[in-house]
């Protein structure tokens, strides 16, 4: 014992204060006060904050079980990690700060100590050109399966793998995701093709994911060949992460309202994309939401609206293989009430929010549900009764009072990691006091709320947006195409008529 | 007890920390070529004292999980009869099999021992690991072999050796490690198969086993001394008991965990 105590004394006189001083003022508070990830916010996040005494790091340029380079570390410093609850620093510090606070970082574990342990950056290369072609996807595709990563990653790469609902840290403890690799603006190293290789390389340990360098000594595939695979999951997000737009256009079609979510009338609509988080404003509150946004489109006829709400969910709840990780979710974050409430089988649902009214000012209901004196009119649909979708005033997040006659359809699908949801409804209203009447030409405010059922989320543990605007393009009459025309007719008849009187006079002028 | 191990693990650091460029005396890795440290002997030397015992439990022993492999047609065709998990692996006369047992004190401070170059072969066949428990010295080489012809990852945890995460797609997979640091023990898990543990006991010197079906072990070669053995079981927690060996007899240490 007293030889560990010499040896704690002997690293913390390597302490630079200046570091410290930046480490307890700005880290402290989720990482610790001694680094062990157990800062007084730990208990609200998942994945946790990271315990810096056993140097166990994600993001590395250097092989499994190696620690990372002060390059790698500040990279994380620098950046934050988008899958996390870290920010950057690059802004928020100076040069000198994020200095002294990674050398204090390297001070809370005996490891960095250790001189036969010295990180070195693996060789990496450079990505194959070609990489968005056909060819190349198929060939990265093709390994994408022969290397297992579908096993957590799912067959389409949204998180949804049949391994996903086992992952654990290595304590066993706290619940880890893997990656929707869709979302490559959320991947905690980064989402270009450098990173997806550098992480297959690497490995992100402290979590599932291993390292895949031993597959090129042993010859299982090429370099080129792993570099095709971090091609095609790059491929599989969009090319720019997801700008928020605040009007959804919903176009007026020309052709049947389309009910299911497979309709090709979907395939040509805009998606707009809108991103959720936690209800932290109400008890109980949610820090750890599992459904980071919402597509969505918007179509009408004549009559009908449809609206089809998209979403990433790793698991179609109530799902019993989830039950564990439910459970897990719970033990790991602190929850309101104090006691841990039991797993359940909850059900994934979705909300879909309007004002009662078209607001004619800048005023709207609240966004959390309304209140019991402005209530919100909204449609809810819940994966236990997939095709039916409850409409009624919310007045709250404590109070829903579904209508009669509400009139909202509903269908669903759900496939590999992703629901479907299509809600239909007539324009008109029976009940303009509580059902909106949908006007077309005017700014509809709207606003979305989901539960992964899954993620232990149900009542107030869910996922929320703010106020968005939903706006129904106006039928254009036909006048519009024909006004044109006629008045150039005109314009044109006009003139021709006064070039005609004015040769006509000259005429008769010569004859005189 | 961990107090123990601690400060024997945590003595031993020290020692390294100190002597750096003092090579003669102390070397917690194998040693270089060049400069063969005096106080060295040879694992497995037929030399010495042996501890012998067997390894029993009282009460009752949880069951086994059941493990489900219907993700995995090509583990499951391995077995006749549905396999389960190898938490507590219990013999006849509830003789405890994959006990850890190794000396945690005695061994004279300052000597150190050459590790073997033989690897540590660890297969993965059936979607569970073989051995379930054994023992290592630092710096011996694990060799991790995959025999199914599904993925899987070998994910280290540990503490005071780096853990380390690779992966294995194919049959025929090889992947060689080695330990840096003494750490009882060190847990190998694959996360493609959540079912899938197994224990690494690594040590600075050849003086440990692992209990057989019959609960029986065997630590051979110890010089004179008395020592402290402990026994660590997955599930049961650690026993130990104190042995004095005086020349080359063969003394007898039975150990007896409590079911939990």
């Amino acid at each position: 014992m007293i030889s560990a105590v010499i040896m704690v004394a002997m690293l913390t006189t390597q302490d630079t204060s200046a570091g410290k001083q930046v480490y307890q003022k700005w880290c402290a508070g989720c990482h610790g006060d001694q680094g062990a990830g157990d800062g007084v916010a730990a208990k609200y996040m998942i994945p946790p904050p990271r315990d810096f005494t056993g140097a166990i790091y994600q993001i590395r340029s250097t092989a499994s079980g190696n620690l990372p380079t002060d390059a790698d570390l500040m990279r994380s410093l620098d950046e934050g990690l988008h899958g996390s609850a870290m920010p950057g620093w690059r802004n928020a510090l100076s040069d000198r700060e994020r200095r002294d606070v990674l050398a204090y970082i390297k001070t809370l574990s005996t490891f960095f100590a250790d001189t036969t342990l010295r990180p070195q950056a693996l060789e990496f290369g450079g990505a194959p050109s070609g990489g968005t072609g056909d060819e190349a996807l198929k060939v990265g595709r093709q390994f994408y399966d022969s290397i297992g990563c579908q096993k957590c990653h799912g067959d389409l790469g949204r998180g949804d793998g049949p391994s996903a609902p086992t992952l654990k840290d290595d304590a066993g403890r706290i619940p880890i995701f893997p990656a929707d690799l869709h979302q490559n603006w959320l991947f905690n190293g980064g989402g270009t093709v450098d990173d997806i290789y550098h992480r297959l390389r690497t490995g992100l340990d402290g979590t599932p994911m291993p390292s895949f360098s031993d597959l090129l000594e042993n010859t299982f595939l090429t370099d080129g060949q792993l570099w095709r695979v971090a091609q095609y999951v790059r491929s599989l997000s969009p090319e720019k992460p997801p700008v928020v737009r605040d009007v959804i256009r919903a176009p007026l079609i020309e052709r049947a309202l389309p009910h299911a979510p497979d309709d090709s009338a979907w395939t040509s609509v805009d998606a707009y994309w809108f991103p959720l988080v936690g209800q932290v404003v109400r008890k109980s509150r949610w820090f750890a939401p599992a459904v980071t946004g919402v597509w969505v489109k918007a179509v009408h006829t004549a009559d009908s609206l449809a609206l089809q709400v998209t979403w990433d969910d790793r698991s179609e709840s109530p799902d019993p293989a989830w039950l564990e990780h439910v459970g897990r979710v719970l033990a790991t974050l602190e929850q309101d009430e104090g006691a841990t409430e039991q797993p359940a089988l909850w059900p994934d649902q979705i909300a879909v929010q309007f004002p009662v009214t078209i607001p004619t000012g800048m005023e709207r209901p609240y966004f959390l549900m309304g209140s019991s004196s402005a209530p919100v009119y909204q449609w809810r649909w819940t994966s236990t009764a997939r095709t039916a979708a409850v409409a009624g005033l919310a007045r709250g997040l404590e109070r829903f009072d579904p209508v009669a006659n509400g009139g909202v359809g509903a269908q669903a699908v759900y496939e590999h990691g992703q629901w479907r949801v299509v809600f239909t409804r007539a324009l008109a209203s029976p009940d303009t006091a509580s059902q909106l009447p949908f006007r077309t030409s005017r700014a509809i405010p709207v606003a979305f709320f989901a539960w992964d059922g899954s993620n232990g989320e149900h009542g107030t543990r869910m996922a929320i947006s703010t106020w968005y605007f939903l706006a129904l393009d106006e039928p254009v009459p036909a006048r519009v195409f024909i006004s044109p025309v006629l008045a150039m007719m005109l314009t044109l008849g006009l003139g021709m008529l006064v070039v005609w009187r004015a040769q006509q006079k000259t005429s008769y002028r010569r004859q005189q | 007890m961990k107090g123990r191990i601690f400060s024997v693990v945590g003595g031993m650091f020290l020692l390294t920390v100190c002597s750096k460029g003092d090579n003669s005396q102390v070397q917690a890795a194998p040693p270089a070529a060049d400069t063969p440290p005096p106080a060295t002997a040879t694992a497995g030397s037929a030399a010495g004292g042996t501890i012998t015992g067997k390894i029993k439990f009282t009460g009752t022993a949880p069951r086994n999980p059941a493990i489900d492999m219907s993700e995995e047609a090509a583990c499951k065709a391995k077995y006749t009869t549905t396999p389960t998990e190898e938490n507590v692996v219990a013999g006849p006369a509830n003789a405890l099999s994959n006990v850890f047992v190794y000396v945690s004190a005695g061994v004279p401070a300052g000597q150190t021992f050459t590790a073997p170059t033989t690897p540590v072969v660890l297969d993965q066949s059936g979607c569970r690991y073989h051995p379930h428990v054994f023992g290592v010295m630092v710096g011996q080489p694990v060799e991790i072999r995959n025999s199914d012809p599904v993925l899987h990852n070998i994910k280290a945890v540990a503490k005071k050796n780096r853990p380390f995460n690779v992966s294995q797609p194919s049959a025929g997979m090889k992947t060689t490690r080695t330990f840096t640091a003494p750490e009882v023990t060190v847990n190998l898990q694959c996360n493609v198969h959540g079912w899938m543990h197994a224990w690494v006991g690594v040590r600075p010197d050849p003086f440990f086993a692992v209990s057989g079906a019959d609960g029986s072990f065997s630590i051979t070669g110890l010089p004179p001394g008395t020592y402290t053995i402990e026994a660590w079981h997955e599930k049961f927690g650690t026993q130990t008991a104190t042995v004095t060996i005086a020349g080359t007899e063969t003394k007898t240490a039975n150990l007896t965990f409590a079911a939990r």
